[in-house]
């Protein structure tokens, strides 16, 4: 084992927060889509993946547009998607048992993960990010603005949907909406839609993600599906109906899964994962419906 | 009731029959296919135990087989054991480690258990890499190739599809008869509302344990029969797309119905394996034209079957049979 210095350890916490910033996003993602249908998105990823090709092809194929002229445009088209497939195929299983919409949801993610490589091939291609992968020096350890922007746009998007689904109406319409559907439908609230746009949201946040991660893994069909499996458990660790808890879980994945394999003696590169898996036990074993997630009295 | 039951031994005494002659008319690769069908489907009816009746979720199955294939392989590449006496042995220690899963998961509801089983399907395949001593590292072990014991004269295949069905056969029985019987109905009352069963004076945490070991069990014996099927066991033997596969299977044949597990054992197999034949059936419809060689085709296709039976299908083949059969049933019954 190498001599522990404190600048390695502060490298060490930059790549764990940058890497737990990638599962935020994602599990954000998922926490969105979970509060709204109860609806655990298995294609996350693979939508993800698939919205990031097509904003890849709109800045090297179809038009030669620069990062921040092809993301709006992507972020329509994901909103657009994501929609399409809850009013074309999730709306049909809303009241099914969870079994079947998880088997509805792993169908769509291979579904989209073929479509993907029928498209664009299964070559991994170079995505351009918007953010420079120059590096500071911070008191020892090699910071990139590329890490502190994925970390700024995560906890930017929560603040961002916190504020939405606290002081708009539509946001306290979908709340209604997820909380509980037939009184919702009393009062007004198109039930269907905000289900739909639940989606919606959920694919622009995977679509965000997809954008940022791309530099870093390179774009390949395949690209999102360790984050996918990182960002379940992120937002199982936070709490699966709380977007707070999605992003700090994000973080203390990505914290422990880099320091436990740097730090913990005879946990190397092999056990880490079994590591991260036994601490959401334990947490989960303490809290069941996760750090930041409330448990539902249910009745008899 | 005396229909249902005489219906259901009928029913099982027609697979028997089956069973014993099918591999007279079919090719010996495709005697080997079946036999691979019959592994799916002893894991589909644990997975069906603890999902159908206790109403627990598991993504994460494909460890239990691969606990099993590691038992087997260990004990007859280390210790010279023969392939078959490590069967039930494979069984006990998935059973067990069924047992120390199903401790935690009684804390987690639905969607969570799900996630932490999909979890440890994702992380198990790490520990035989980090214990290379014993379990052979990423190489993997070898094993004998499958052979039949005692001097019997067939070929590998056929006695590969023998042993395997027997043994289905043998815990579909056990499967029924608990499912029968009081554990049966007391996962049934779990299942519906654990409350009301805690009230009526049932040990639900230890039902529920329970059923994860029994589950568990099943899917070690099919995960050792992969592995003398295979001779063969590395950590990829088991992949994570294997637990997939078995709620897929276990959707697509209705949870609770012992019947529709067959045919989702045999989906499973045959769209895992023939997913381009799917592709080139499509070919042949008109205005469609894909090329099954491409790739992403069959991924294209297993995706699509598997909405297509989700969205027409919501109960699975057995919620199909059900309706079908619940006319007769029902007559039979009124006249008995």
């Amino acid at each position: 084992m190498l001599a522990f210095t404190w600048s390695e350890l502060a490298q060490q916490v930059v790549d764990g927060i940058r890497d737990g910033g990638i599962y935020a996003l994602l599990a954000l993602a998922l926490v969105i889509i979970y509060r709204s249908t109860r609806v655990i998105n298995f294609a996350q990823g693979e939508m993800a993946t698939f919205t990031t090709f097509v904003a890849w092809s709109l800045m090297n194929q179809w038009a030669h547009l620069s990062f921040w002229e092809a993301f709006p445009l992507v972020l329509v088209i994901a909103f657009a998607g994501g929609v399409g497939i809850e009013r074309l195929l999730v709306r049909w299983v809303e009241d099914a048992p969870l079994l079947t919409v998880v088997i509805l949801t792993l169908g769509l993610a291979l579904l989209l993960n073929g479509l993907t490589s029928v498209i664009w091939g299964g070559a991994e291609k170079q995505f351009q990010g918007p953010f420079s992968t120059q590096t500071v020096d911070i008191a020892g350890a090699q910071i990139s603005e590329q890490d502190i922007g994925i970390v700024a746009v995560a906890v930017g998007l929560v603040v961002v949907l916190a504020l939405f689904f606290r002081f708009t109406k539509l946001g306290l319409a979908m709340r209604a909406a997820a909380v509980n559907r037939q009184s919702s439908r009393l009062v007004g609230v198109r039930v269907g839609w905000m289900l739909a746009l639940g989606w919606g949201f959920a694919a622009v946040l995977g679509a965000v993600a997809g954008m940022l991660i791309a530099p870093i893994v390179f774009l390949d069909p395949n690209m999102m599906q360790t984050v996918l499996l990182y960002a379940f458990a992120a937002a199982v660790l936070g709490g699966l109906d709380s977007p707070v808890g999605a992003v700090v879980g994000g973080i203390i994945l990505g914290l422990t899964i880099t320091l436990v394999g740097r730090y913990v003696p005879y946990v190397d590169s092999t056990l880490k994962l079994p590591v991260a898996l036994l601490l959401i036990i334990v947490v989960l074993l303490f809290r069941p419906a996760g750090l930041f997630g409330r448990v539902s009295v249910r009745r008899v | 009731m005396k229909a249902k039951l005489l219906l259901e031994a009928l029913s099982f005494a027609l697979l028997v029959v089956a069973v014993v002659f099918l591999p007279h008319h079919v090719s010996d690769f495709h005697s080997r296919e079946l036999a691979t069908v019959g592994m799916y489907f002893i894991a589909l009816v644990g997975l069906g135990i603890l999902t159908g009746y206790s109403g627990q979720i598991s993504l994460g199955h494909g460890a239990f087989m691969a606990i099993g294939g590691y038992t087997t392989a260990i004990l007859e590449v280390n210790h010279g054991v023969r392939d078959i006496w490590t069967i039930p042995i494979a069984g006990l220690v998935a059973g067990a480690a069924g047992l120390l899963v199903g401790i935690p998961a009684l804390r987690l509801s639905g969607p969570y258990l799900a996630l932490v089983t999909l979890g440890i399907a994702i992380a198990f395949p790490q520990l035989p890499k980090k214990y290379g001593h014993f379990t052979g590292g990423t190489t993997g072990e070898i094993l004998n190739l499958p052979k039949a014991p005692f001097g019997l004269h067939t070929t590998p295949n056929h006695w590969l599809y023998y042993l395997t069905w027997a043994i289905a056969l043998m815990l579909l029985v056990c499967a029924w008869v608990l499912l029968r019987t009081k554990p049966g109905r007391t996962w049934q009352a779990v299942r519906d509302s654990e409350t009301a069963a805690a009230a009526s004076g049932i040990g639900v945490p230890a039902y529920k344990t329970l059923a994860f070991g029994i589950s568990a069990f099943y899917a070690g014996i099919a995960g050792s029969l992969f592995a003398i099927a295979t001779s063969f066991v590395n950590p990829d033997t088991y992949p994570i797309v294997l637990s997939i596969f078995l709620v897929v299977g276990l959707a697509v044949g209705g949870a609770s119905s012992l019947a529709g597990l067959l045919a989702g054992a045999a989906f499973v197999y045959y769209l895992d394996n023939h997913a381009d034949a799917v592709a080139r059936w499509a070919d042949h419809l008109p205005f469609v034209s894909v090329n099954p060689q491409q790739s992403g085709i069959p991924s294209v296709a297993f995706g699509a079957v598997l909405i297509l039976v989700v969205l027409l299908l919501p109960t699975g083949v057995g919620g199909l049979l059900h309706r079908l059969l619940r006319p007769l049933t029902s007559r039979l019954y009124s006249r008995s």
